[in-house]
């Protein structure tokens, strides 16, 4: 019987596709999360795979924060328009429009209200009924625990302590009006995986994720870019050209660089295989609190 | 990892990583024997807990820390905020690792008995499971909880982690001791594979190392042992069920049918079935986005396309014609409570099994077990944590395998249809003979409605027809000959005078029992029916001669049990399988060929009777009821004496 063992490549590609075809027949209106970050692309593959040779018969939900580096919005549009995406963009514009930003209100308000915000802002608009989202188990602690169907209910929250029990690849896909489920068909990948996955497949990341010399500026032991003239003045005149990279994409002040020289993916493996920092410390955004990931994924953030 | 790899040994490595393949294991212990911290020993030692993490973990045990010299690497785990302040986990976590070996996944669930509910979803999708027990206390009522529950789930691989010999001064008799009592517990369980290994969690010994305080123990290390046990083997690879998730219909010509292949392997050119409409195609391709391909296996995700335009939806089964599940509304399986609130006093849910949603009730639960000592006991609604086993019936059939055969068919959950909670799991058993009952016919509790009481007294009666009123019930194989048999008893009795009823299954099952069809627990309700009427006829001083193919003991005795055990005599026309076959060729050919199914002897058991009244060899094609005369004479039957 060895000629049907398989790669854990294979059996990861082959649950996700099957959660992602569950969500498909079950829900009404299901939508697909896309970050732009090299999490999501593996998740849009799997998708197209999903489903091929049909079209994925869900759209693509961006929700900008306004924030994000230039390069993942250019990247997002071409890629999109190229493969003939149906994407949706969100942003809360009011507050966008009121000023709203991380210099000025700091990373805790500035994620509320252009993310987290404006991520429920999106799911009521259009009623979505499930989001796929790319988060994966091993990133974070409080993920670990979380089911690939999660639950959310009216208000989008998550109930950590009152998930639904999960067995075998059978999911609970009911909800009532009003109520939905965010659904993370990579759960059980983790970053290398993930790497090995975009190499094998070749797909398409943003050029963010290489080393580059790039300008960045040194804010409490994190390395941030100077992607726009946003940044106060006496900030971005303190910065450097440093040979760096990224291995999270966020907004560009929240996410910090790491010093690279990992130009291919073999070098950015080779690069993560010795590393000293796990993925997400290069986030400004989980130092805020103690337990911050959990609590913002009460409010309904992913 | 080598800190400085080349470029062109970073690819060999890749090449060698993306290749490897993947063990889901679980682990259960409780709080003090050290769970977390052989978790936190196995991610450590294998370097896959970052610097920063390590970093962290000093922050945290400045103001939560237990551990007074070791690291606590049970730190690193507890990953929800209120379990931290608890000290416990509560929830099932899964953590990710890698050797140069291997992948794995680990289902770290915690060990409290109220947190069954979190081992059972665990084990779910493992293919081994680590039993943790604490040296100083050997194995203890949640070590036999751990492993029962692991072969509820039909875990094939156990390991037995002896920890904490360090506190023992690493003694082998200790180890022995337990693990002889542990191995005798586990033979009365289904887990073909179980290993025990002494380890030490805090002072690594056996667990990614070799220990060398412990010489006398030559077996394996811990994680060795994860590397190299053989699991690709576990799937099911000969019955073919391909449950249809979703269709693809991107153009006029093409319309693919997407499934996870659940069991068997799908190839090319194959002829297969659609259950339930048993439409018959032949496979045209199998499409993936990578290519086609020539086979698909478990747990592959692909889309198949048939040669003819059959209408196929979601919810249907493919399979091999000649191979097919149990196609039924009603089905027993133990079930595992997972909600706060108990089983409603009205048993209607909703069910998912494979890509089908559907009603469900259940009919009767059978008994509870205590998992902590393995017994059955009486139970009319199951809690929290309950496990028991229950008889459902369907709203409409389901396409099964037994869990022991195929874990993807043989599985189910439950949702309450308000609420919409999962607050059940079950798994489906395999049908052994003399539990092919659905529920007991007898229905006692119900017996007790007060009604008339008739003038004329039994004597009278049998003074009256000259006779004793009984059931003559004569049983035997679709073909046997038995309604000959019954057809001429009954010319018989009549020529000298007896007043009787023929009861024939084919004349009730057009009238009476039209709505039933011949599944095991239809046919059970059939009988009940048949059995009343007998009764009733009884009551009244007539003989009733039924014929009746009654293939299980256990409703038989049931029937005995509502006629009455005196009236009520068996006579079986034996014939073999053969014989009847020649009989009746046309319908066993096509329950053979799967196009029919319930065909007692041939895809349900047909058990002999125990202590019939009278035997009759049926050799020939001709049957005379000489013996069953004789056989009333002599009982004073018929003619009354």
């Amino acid at each position: 019987m060895s000629s049907y063992k398989i790669s854990h490549l294979k059996q990861l590609e082959a649950e996700s596709i099957h959660i992602i075809r569950e969500v498909a027949a079950e829900f009404e209106n299901p939508v697909m999360l896309y970050s732009i970050g090299k999490d999501s692309s593996v998740m849009v593959r799997l998708a197209e795979k999903a489903f091929y040779p049909g079209k994925v018969p869900f759209p693509l939900l961006h929700v900008d924060s306004k924030w994000k580096f230039r390069e993942m919005i250019e990247f997002r549009d071409n890629y999109a328009k190229e493969n003939n995406w149906d994407l949706i963009v969100h942003s809360n514009m009011k507050a966008f429009e009121e000023g709203v930003g991380p210099f000025t209100h700091g990373s805790q308000v500035h994620t509320d209200i252009m993310k987290t915000q404006a991520l429920l802002q999106a799911l009521n608009k259009y009623k979505f009924d499930a989001a796929f989202g790319g988060a994966r188990r091993d990133e974070e602690k409080s993920r670990a625990k979380e089911r690939i169907f999660s639950f959310r209910d009216k208000f989008h929250q998550w109930d950590p302590k009152n998930q639904r029990p999960e067995l075998w690849d059978t999911y609970n896909t009911k909800v009532h009006k009003g109520e939905s489920i965010r659904v993370f068909p990579i759960s059980n990948w983790t970053e290398l995986d993930i790497w090995e996955y975009i190499r094998i497949e070749q797909i398409p990341i943003v050029p963010l994720y290489y080393a580059k010399e790039r300008p960045v500026v040194e804010l409490h032991g994190t390395l941030v870019m100077v992607d726009d003239d946003r940044m106060p003045k006496e900030l971005s005149k303190k910065a450097q050209m440093k040979m760096v990279r990224f291995r999270t994409l966020g907004c560009y002040p929240l996410t910090g660089a790491i010093e690279s020289n990992a130009t291919t993916i073999e070098a950015i493996v080779q690069e993560m295989m010795t590393a000293t920092k796990s993925e997400r410390t290069t986030r400004v955004i989980d130092f805020d609190q103690e337990a911050s990931m959990e609590q913002k994924k009460r409010e309904g953030y992913f | 990892m080598d800190k400085d790899l080349s470029k062109t040994s970073i690819e060999a490595f890749l090449e060698q990583d993306q290749n490897k393949d993947l063990l889901r294991f679980l682990t259960a212990g409780s709080v003090d024997d050290g769970k977390s911290t052989l978790i936190g020993r196995l991610l450590f030692d294998t370097k896959k807990i970052y610097e920063d993490q390590l970093a962290a973990l000093e922050r945290d045990n400045l103001r939560e820390g237990h551990a007074e010299n070791d690291t606590d690497y049970a730190l690193l785990l507890d990953g929800l905020k209120a379990e931290r302040e608890q000290g416990i986990t509560i929830d099932v976590a899964y953590r990710y690792f890698s050797t140069n070996k291997r992948k794995f996944i680990i289902a770290d669930t915690p060990g409290h008995e109220q947190y069954t509910r979190n081992m059972v979803t665990g084990a779910s999708t493992a293919n081994l499971a680590i039993i943790l027990v604490d040296a100083t206390a050997g194995i203890i009522t949640q070590t036999k909880r751990h492993t029962f529950l692991a072969s509820l789930l039909g875990i094939k691989h156990v390991v037995l982690a002896v920890n904490k010999m360090d506190l023992i001064g690493f003694k082998q008799d200790v180890f022995e001791k337990i693990c002889y009592e542990y191995k005798d517990f586990v033979t009365r369980l289904n887990i073909p594979d179980v290993h025990c290994i002494p380890l030490s969690a805090l002072k690594g010994d056996n667990v990614v190392d070799r220990s060398e305080k412990m010489p006398w123990y030559d077996g394996k290390t811990l994680l060795h042992f994860l590397e190299s046990v053989h699991v690709s083997s576990d799937q099911n690879f000969i019955d073919f069920r391909y449950p249809v998730q979703y269709v693809l219909r991107p153009s006029h010509n093409y319309r693919g049918f997407a499934a996870r292949v659940a069991a068997g392997i799908l190839r090319k050119g194959d002829e297969v079935m659609v259950l339930p409409s048993k439409k018959k195609s032949t496979v045209a391709s199998i499409t993936t986005f990578d290519g086609e391909l020539d086979s698909a296996f478990p747990p592959l995700s692909v889309a198949m396309t048939l040669a003819d335009e059959i209408d196929i939806s979601r919810g249907d089964m493919i399979v091999h014609p000649n191979n097919v599940p149990k196609v039924e509304r009603h089905f027993e399986a133990m079930l595992v409570w997972m909600n706060e609130h108990a089983m409603g006093p009205d048993k209607n849910y909703i069910i998912k099994h494979t890509t089908n949603t559907t009603k469900v009730r259940i009919d009767k639960i059978r008994y509870r077990i205590d998992v902590n000592t393995l017994n059955k006991t009486d139970c009319n609604a199951f809690e929290l944590n309950d496990i028991g086993r229950a008889v459902f019936t369907t709203n409409k059939p389901l396409f099964f395998d037994s869990y022991q055969k195929n874990k993807t068919t043989g599985s189910f959950i439950l949702i309450d249809p308000i609420s919409f909670n999962t607050v059940a799991v079950g798994m489906i058993i395999d049908r052994v003979s003399s539990e092919n009952m659905p529920t007991r016919i007898t229905g006692a509790e119900l017996g007790k409605a007060k009604h008339g009481k008739s003038f004329i007294k039994e004597p009278e009666r049998q003074k009256r027809y000259n006779q004793k009123a009984v059931t003559i019930w004569i049983m035997g194989r679709h073909g046997s000959g038995k309604n000959q048999l019954a057809y001429k008893t009954e010319r018989e009795l009549f020529d000298r005078g007896a007043t009787t009823v023929l009861i024939d299954g084919s004349v009730v099952r057009s009238g009476l029992s039209r709505e039933l069809d011949y599944s095991p627990s239809d046919r059970a309700e059939h009988l009940r029916r048949v059995a009343h009427l007998c009764q009733l006829l009884n009551d009244q001083g007539l003989i009733t001669i039924c014929t009746f193919i009654s293939p299980d003991d256990d409703i038989r005795n049931q029937v005995a049990e509502i006629i009455g055990k005196e009236r009520f005599h068996l006579i079986y026309v034996e014939a073999d399988q053969e014989f009847c076959k020649a009989q009746e060729p046309d319908l066993y050919q096509k329950v053979e060929q799967g196009q029919l199914q319930y065909l007692p002897g041939v895809d349900l058991p047909f058990e002999e009777p125990e202590n019939p009244a009278i035997t009759l060899a049926q050799q020939e094609a001709n049957i005379e009821p000489t013996e069953v005369i004789a056989y009333l004479e002599e009982k004073g039957i018929f003619p009354l004496h």
